[in-house]
């Protein structure tokens, strides 16, 4: 994820302290990774320097000094074309699943057992993310969807990959 | 898992149709209250796992012992107040009778065991009450949505309280929202009631609802639950 556009994207709503950037982030898209106070302030230095945020205030309290950003005309626009941009699909052709199961097989290993073992470690994991869905928000549910998908994409083709096995077994010892 | 405890046991089963086996040696257990998924590709005997565990198939050796009576030893019309009593059923499809609403068709299972009309539609009510379709009670099958109609199907497979609960790809004619609602309600309310569920899916997402999978293969079944 570039953290630059969304710390940006969540300034368009208004100024705000570093602080508060953090603690918007990390609410709503933190959930297991929260930022670090290091990340939040080198990130908007950078966006300070390419012009996309400015100093809005500075608040001088007991502590160190409080400095306000808020988002420039370019920042707003850096935003823009981020959220129009695709993203690029990865197609995982470098597998390490692939590998493993045609290394079974060249080595007479039980490529079967390797599946069968991914597939409950795959599903262990599905399970977990579907009780955080029964008990999460809204949000909750949608990241866990998507992690969901790609699990299943996952299962559906080491499903097939068992279903081919035998066709598999004869290429690669050819 | 061990079979210590269980509540539906199958031992070494075996199952031709003609010269093709379905079934070569399978074994399964599961406890009261446990949601167990049973997984594997079309044709690999999942099926035919389901309907030697409910006694709708009688397999051609090992046994089933359901609650320590084994189900090759009863007669027909055990077997059959056995389905209609302690196990409850839940398919893909074509389940619901459409000559009848939605409220009788749940309530349909307890006027079968002679229950009164009227307790059997206050019963059925709760049900549907708890799987979200009390508002279809007065409408006829054709007349629900998809989803509707599969929520009225497990309140049907639970209104008589059974103790195992079979469903066979019980999302398949779901949308994924509708499906993992289904999934959600029946295992809730499964869970709550310490009922056995015996899930046949190919959907990993729907086996995700499961405390522990088993993976038929060539007929033969494998307890995934102590694989890591």
């Amino acid at each position: 994820m570039s953290i630059g556009h969304t710390l940006l994207g969540l300034l368009e709503s208004g100024p705000r302290h570093g602080y508060d950037l953090k603690r918007a982030f990390d609410e709503r898209f933190g959930h297991d990774r929260p930022l670090h106070y290091g990340q939040v302030y080198s990130t908007m230095s950078r966006l300070l320097k390419n012009g996309l945020v400015e100093v809005d205030g500075i608040e001088h309290g007991g502590g160190p000094e409080r400095k306000r950003y808020a988002i420039t005309d370019a920042g707003i626009t850096d935003v823009e074309q981020w959220l129009a941009q695709p993203e690029k699909p990865e197609p995982y052709l470098q597998s390490v699943l692939y590998t493993k199961v045609v290394l079974a097989l060249l080595t007479g290993r039980d490529a079967g057992d390797l599946l069968d073992v991914q597939r409950a470690e795959h599903l262990r994991l599905m399970r977990d993310l579907t009780q955080r869905k029964r008990t999460g928000d809204l949000s909750d549910q949608l990241i866990c969807d998507h992690a969901l998908f790609h699990l299943e994409a996952d299962l559906r083709w080491l499903e097939l990959t068992a279903a081919r096995l035998g066709q598999l077994s004869k290429a690669v010892r050819s | 898992m061990t079979p210590a405890g269980s509540l539906l046991i199958a031992d070494g089963l075996h199952k031709a149709y003609g010269r093709t086996p379905a079934l070569d040696g399978a074994h399964f257990s599961i406890h009261p209250g446990e949601v167990v998924a049973v997984m594997g590709p079309s044709g690999s005997g999942k099926s035919t796992l389901l309907h030697c565990l409910a006694g709708i198939v009688t397999p051609d050796s090992g046994a089933v012992h359901y609650g320590g009576r084994d189900l090759s030893k009863m007669s027909d019309a055990q077997r059959s107040s056995l389905r209609r009593g302690e196990f409850g059923f839940v398919f893909q499809f074509g389940q619901l009778v459409p000559e009848l609403n939605c409220v009788e068709n749940v309530a349909l299972p307890l006027r079968l065991n002679g229950v009164k009309r009227k307790e059997a539609e206050a019963r059925a009510l709760t049900w549907m009450e708890r799987l979200e379709v009390a508002d279809v009670r007065a409408k006829r099958p054709g007349e629900v949505s998809g989803g509707q109609g599969q929520r009225v199907a497990v309140a049907r497979s639970l209104v008589t309280g059974p103790r195992v609960l079979f469903a066979d790809e019980p999302t398949g004619a779901l949308d994924s929202l509708n499906g993992e609602r289904v999934m959600e309600l029946l295992t809730e309310a499964a869970r709550e009631t310490r009922a056995a569920v015996v899930l046949v899916t190919h959907e990993a997402r729907v086996a995700a609802y499961s405390d522990r999978e088993v993976v038929v293969r060539d007929g033969k079944a494998r307890d995934m639950a102590g694989v890591r």
